[in-house]
């Protein structure tokens, strides 16, 4: 099974590169775009196919490493899922 | 006193620390590459600057999952002495022995130059070499040493008297202008609640020396010693 795994500041804390990049886009004529965050993502191939333990591995990951949960937050998302 | 220096690699402040430790306080040190599960039987444990791993995924996030930082988690939790310097603040962080975060600096900015600190305890081995209250100068050279916790977290450190160093004018005045990287409440360092742990990210090993313009740095490592000596003499009687 495919998962995808975005880590992204916390919405409570500054986000100096999201500020940075929205003010970018308002220069080169966006300024329809209120607001950026800036995050990371990472492609993951499980060799699970169990929806449930994917979730509950991926959430495991997020915790101990792929995400700062001091400030950032995550979101996992499965792909291919076949027994879901 | 027993030293020990965690070599990750790309750690690039450990001779510094190193050469302070050894040529100008003539202390036993030791280099622990961090591969090595044991400390070899080091009083103190210094993780010195750097980009550890790159800095990929975040500061210190792979080098705080290395063999070392097993011993290294057990040396503190035995009460032995744990120093993190720069890198090594966000390698503590990351290990979660020191509370918090350090993010990408407010302005974006990489940013090397001299800052004023307050220390804000002389009770720690770390900072009996101080006065509580002194205003001291140390370089700081970093991307991310933008200090973050929760604001219910930050209340606890503040009431827990975690917070060791902070940014301040010359005067001593806590100012937003004055703290470059834009840490919640200006914090430059915190330690453990055991008060054996500590993490900043100025680098009082570049500013040890005379000859370099500025020793204010030197008593953060003299202070250790005396600790130690103390300790020793008090388990000798």
């Amino acid at each position: 099974m495919k998962a995808r795994v975005t880590v992204y500041p916390r919405r409570e804390i500054l986000d100096p590169q999201g500020k940075a990049i929205r003010g970018a886009l308002a220069r080169i004529g966006f300024a329809e775009v209120h607001e950026v965050r800036a995050g990371k993502s990472f492609e993951l191939d499980l060799g699970v196919d169990d929806a449930q333990r994917a979730g509950d591995l991926l959430a495991a990951m997020c915790e101990k490493l792929l995400a700062n949960t001091v400030v950032e937050d995550y979101e996992i998302e499965l792909l291919e899922v076949r027994n879901a | 006193m027993r030293c020990g220096v965690v070599v990750f690699p790309g750690s690039n402040c450990d001779h510094d620390v190193y050469h302070v430790l050894k040529h100008v306080l003539d202390q036993e040190v030791l280099f622990l590459w961090h591969e090595e599960p044991t400390l070899k039987g080091c009083d103190l444990v210094v993780l010195p600057g750097g980009w550890s791993y790159g800095d990929y995924l975040r500061g210190g996030a792979l080098a705080a999952l290395s063999p070392a930082m097993t011993a290294v988690r057990q040396h503190a939790e035995r009460g032995g002495l744990v120093l993190g310097i720069c890198n090594g603040f966000q390698v503590l962080t990351e290990a979660k022995l020191l509370p918090g975060a350090l993010r990408r600096n407010r302005d974006l900015r990489f940013e090397c130059r001299d800052v004023h600190l307050r220390v804000e305890r002389d009770d720690l081995p770390f900072t009996r070499g101080y006065r509580a209250g002194q205003v001291i100068r140390m370089p700081i050279a970093h991307g991310e040493g933008n200090f973050e916790h929760f604001d219910a977290e930050l209340d606890r450190l503040e009431a827990a008297r975690q917070v060791v160093l902070r940014y301040v004018s010359p005067a001593g005045e806590p100012e937003e202008r004055w703290n470059f990287n834009g840490s919640a409440r200006g914090i430059a360092g915190v330690c453990n609640p055991a008060g054996n742990v500590l993490g900043l990210m100025p680098h009082p090993e570049r500013a040890a020396e005379e000859v370099l313009g500025n020793t204010d740095g030197l008593a953060l490592f003299e202070g250790l010693l005396r600790s130690s000596a103390a300790r020793l003499a008090g388990a000798r009687r």
